[in-house]
C-alpha cells in the first residue's frame, strides 16, 4: 500500500517478513516505541547553577506526566493487539530511573542516550538522537507526551515525524487500530474535539488523562531487572546532530507582574483577613 | 529587499481567531523595535476577505496564502504550503500565536526548513542587536531568555494573553492584499480529520461565574473535594478545577479551567492547591482578583495573585468558611 508521500508501507510480522494487506494485520502486533523524559519533581524548589543557565543538578526527579500517560497507552495497545512496548529516554544516569520503572510496570527493553550532554540538547537535536538511535528498528507508532514539565516546548515528538518522514498528531485523547491505519481523537482549545485518520507509522503526542495510570506490581519491579536496557552514548549519535538552533542566554526567578499581599498568622487570623478583604476590597460579600 | 517580520495569523471557519491580534500587537512591537518590515498572513482555501481585514491594522502587506487543500486544517498541508510561502518571501522572523493547531505543525515546519522555533514566549528583548525571546520554564517557576544560534528564518510563538489584541495598531491606509496561490499535490497530506465535536453540551458556563472556587492538586484526595465546594457554596460561587483534578475524574471535565478547558474572567478566583502551571494560568489570569492558597511558597500562582495564602488549605478552608457564612449572615 503506497503511503501518501510515495514512500512504501509494509507491514510485516514478528520476523520482519513481509505481510500481505488483508485484514488480518488488524490483530497483529504493533510495535510501539515511548519517548520519556525525567524532569524536576513538580513541588521540588529550584536552584539555578552558577552561570545561571540551567538549574542545579541536586533536585528530585520523577517521569514527566504526560509521558506517564503516553506510556500507559502503549501498554494498553500492545495488551489489546499484541506487539512490543519498547521505551527510550536521554539523560545521565539518573534518567534510567524512568526506564526502570516503564519495564516495572510492563515495557519490554529500553534505549538509553547516556550522557549529561543530552539535557541541554534543543528540541531539534534531541529528536535528532532519538531518530540516530532508532535506525535500526521499525516501529509502527511512536508516542510521546503532549510536552515536558521543565523546557514546556510541546515540540519534540513533531520534529522526530518530520525527520523520519511520518505522519503525527498532538494532543491524543484516544487510539484506534484500523484497518488501514489509526483513528486518533485530538484534543482541540475550547472543549472541541476531532477524529484523524492516519496510516502508519505515525507519531502521537498523548495528552495527560487519555487513560487511568497503573501501578508497577511487586513482580513486575522484579522481572525489570532482567528485561534488556540499551546504551546509547553520545559518540554514537554525535554525527547526526549539529550545534544547537538556540540558545538560553539566561534563566531567572520570573519578575512578578502583580503586587501580591502576603496574609500571615494564624489560620482562624488569615481566614479573618480574608473576609476583611472579601468585603471591603473584592466587594463580594 | 529589507529584513521583514512575518505574522501568521489563524482563521477558523472564515473567522479570525482573536489571538491573531495579540500577535500582530507583537509584530509592530518587534518591527519598531527591529526596523525591520512588517507582513501579515492568512492561511486558508478562500481567505482574501480576512486578509483584508488584517490589512486595516498597521503592516506593509498582507498576503491571503491559498489552497483548497488548507480546509480542513492538517499539520502536513500547512508545514507543506506555508514552507513553500515563507521560503518564496525569506523572512528574517515569523510570529505566530502558541494555539493548538500552530503547535500542532509549526515544530514539522521548521524542521522541514531546517530551522528551530522557540515556543510558548511571553516577550521579547532586544539588547544591542541580539534579538531574545522570554518564555516560561519549569512550569512557571523559571523563566528564560532564548536567542536564536542558526540562521533565519526565525519561528516565535506567543502565548495567549502575552501581548494586548486591543492594542494593535491600525495603518493610515489600508495595506495592499496579495493572494498566493500554494501548490500542494496529491499525496502531501496524509491526515484525514473529520468534523470537529463537542463531547457533551457544557452544562456549567462558568465563563458567567462571577466568583469561582477552583482545586488543583493540593486538594489530595477526592473526599476533599467536598471543603472546597462548602467554600464555594458559602460563597454563592460555582466549583472548578486544574486539569489532573478533571483527569481524575474527582470533578467533570466542564468544570476544567486552562487552555483545555474554559477561559474565565471573574470577580474573584480563589485557588486552593494550585501550583499554576501556564496552562492553568492561561484560563484563569485575567480574574479581577485571585486569592490563592498553596503550601508551596514558590509556587507560580503566587506570580499572578492578589492576595497570597502560604499555608495548608486543609487549616486555612474550615475557618474560612465559617467567617464567610457569619459575614454574610451579618450583612
Amino acid at each position: 500500500m503506497p503511503s501518501a508521500n510515495g514512500r512504501q508501507l509494509i507491514y510485516t510480522d514478528a520476523f520482519a517478513r513481509p505481510l500481505l494487506e488483508t485484514a488480518s494485520y488488524v490483530e497483529l502486533f504493533l510495535k510501539i516505541l515511548v519517548g520519556m523524559k525525567q524532569v524536576p519533581q513538580k513541588d521540588a524548589p529550584l536552584k539555578l547553577n552558577e552561570s545561571g543557565t540551567w538549574i542545579r543538578e541536586d533536585v528530585s526527579y520523577e517521569v514527566n506526566e504526560p509521558d506517564a500517560y503516553a506510556l500507559e497507552e502503549a501498554l494498553r495497545q500492545k495488551e489489546k493487539h499484541g506487539g512490543e512496548v519498547v521505551v527510550i529516554t536521554a539523560g545521565p544516569a539518573r534518567a534510567q530511573q524512568v526506564l526502570r520503572e516503564a519495564l516495572a510496570k510492563g515495557a519490554d527493553r529500553a534505549i538509553h542516550l547516556e550522557d549529561t550532554a543530552f539535557v541541554g540538547l534543543d528540541a531539534f537535536n534531541t529528536a535528532r538522537a532519538f531518530a540516530a538511535a532508532i535506525q535500526d528498528e521499525s516501529f509502527d507508532l511512536i508516542f510521546t507526551g503532549l510536552q515536558s514539565d521543565d523546557y514546556g516546548y510541546a515540540q519534540t515528538g513533531v520534529i522526530l515525524a518530520e525527520l523520519l518522514g511520518w505522519p503525527h498528531a498532538t494532543i491524543i485523547m484516544q487510539i484506534e487500530k484500523k484497518d488501514a491505519g489509526i483513528r486518533v481523537k485530538r484534543e482541540l482549545e475550547a472543549g472541541y474535539f476531532q477524529f484523524v485518520d492516519m496510516p502508519l507509522p505515525a507519531v502521537l503526542t498523548i495528552q495527560s488523562g487519555i487513560n487511568k495510570l497503573r501501578y508497577a506490581t511487586l513482580i513486575g519491579i522484579k522481572q525489570a531487572k532482567n528485561k534488556p536496557l540499551r546504551k546509547v552514548a553520545m559518540a554514537d549519535v554525535q554525527s547526526s546532530l549539529s550545534g544547537n538552533l538556540q540558545k538560553i542566554e539566561r534563566l531567572y526567578v520570573p519578575q512578578k507582574t502583580k503586587n501580591t499581599e502576603f496574609l500571615e498568622g494564624s489560620a482562624a487570623e488569615i481566614a479573618k483577613k480574608l473576609v476583611d478583604k472579601l468585603r471591603n476590597e473584592v466587594r463580594v460579600l | 529587499m529589507p529584513d521583514s517580520i512575518l505574522v501568521v495569523v489563524e482563521q477558523r471557519d472564515g473567522k479570525l481567531n482573536r489571538v491573531s491580534w495579540e500577535t500582530l500587537t507583537a509584530g509592530q512591537a518587534l518591527a519598531a523595535a527591529t526596523g525591520w518590515t512588517l507582513d501579515a498572513a492568512v492561511v486558508g482555501k478562500e481567505v482574501a476577505n480576512l486578509a483584508h481585514e488584517v490589512a486595516a491594522k498597521k503592516v506593509q502587506r498582507s498576503y491571503a496564502v491559498e489552497s483548497p487543500r488548507f480546509e480542513p486544517y492538517t499539520p502536513d498541508a500547512f508545514a507543506f504550503g506555508l514552507k513553500q510561502f515563507i521560503e518564496s518571501r525569506a523572512p528574517q522572523l515569523v510570529l505566530m500565536p502558541h494555539t493548538y493547531q500552530v503547535r500542532d505543525f509549526v515544530p514539522k515546519l521548521a524542521t522541514a526548513m531546517g530551522r528551530t522555533v522557540i515556543s510558548d514566549c511571553v516577550g521579547y528583548k532586544k539588547e544591542g542587536d541580539k534579538l531574545l525571546f522570554t518564555r516560561q520554564m519549569f512550569q512557571g517557576k523559571l523563566a528564560a531568555d532564548v536567542s536564536f544560534a542558526g540562521p533565519p528564518p526565525w519561528f516565535v510563538t506567543f502565548q495567549n494573553g502575552a501581548f494586548r489584541g486591543d492594542k494593535v495598531e491600525t495603518g493610515a491606509s489600508a495595506a495592499p492584499v496579495e493572494t498566493v496561490k500554494v501548490e500542494l499535490g496529491d499525496g502531501v497530506v496524509r491526515e484525514k480529520p473529520q468534523a470537529m465535536f463537542k463531547e457533551a453540551k457544557q452544562a456549567v458556563d462558568l465563563t458567567q461565574a462571577e466568583i469561582i472556587v477552583s482545586v488543583g492538586r493540593g486538594i489530595k484526595e477526592q473526599k476533599n473535594i467536598e471543603l472546597a465546594k462548602q467554600l464555594a457554596e458559602a460563597l454563592g460561587g460555582e466549583i472548578a478545577a486544574s486539569r489532573p483534578i478533571c483527569d481524575s475524574g474527582w470533578l467533570p471535565m466542564d468544570r476544567q479551567i486552562g487552555s483545555s478547558g474554559q477561559t474565565v474572567a471573574p470577580k474573584l478566583y480563589l485557588a486552593l492547591g494550585i501550583s499554576g502551571a501556564i496552562q492553568h494560568i492561561v484560563g484563569m489570569k485575567g480574574s479581577r482578583t485571585i486569592i490563592a492558597v498553596n503550601k508551596d511558597s514558590e509556587a507560580p500562582i503566587f506570580e499572578i495573585a492578589d492576595y497570597a495564602v502560604v499555608g495548608n488549605l486543609f487549616d486555612v478552608v474550615p475557618p474560612l468558611i465559617e467567617e464567610v457564612k457569619k459575614a454574610k449572615a451579618g450583612s
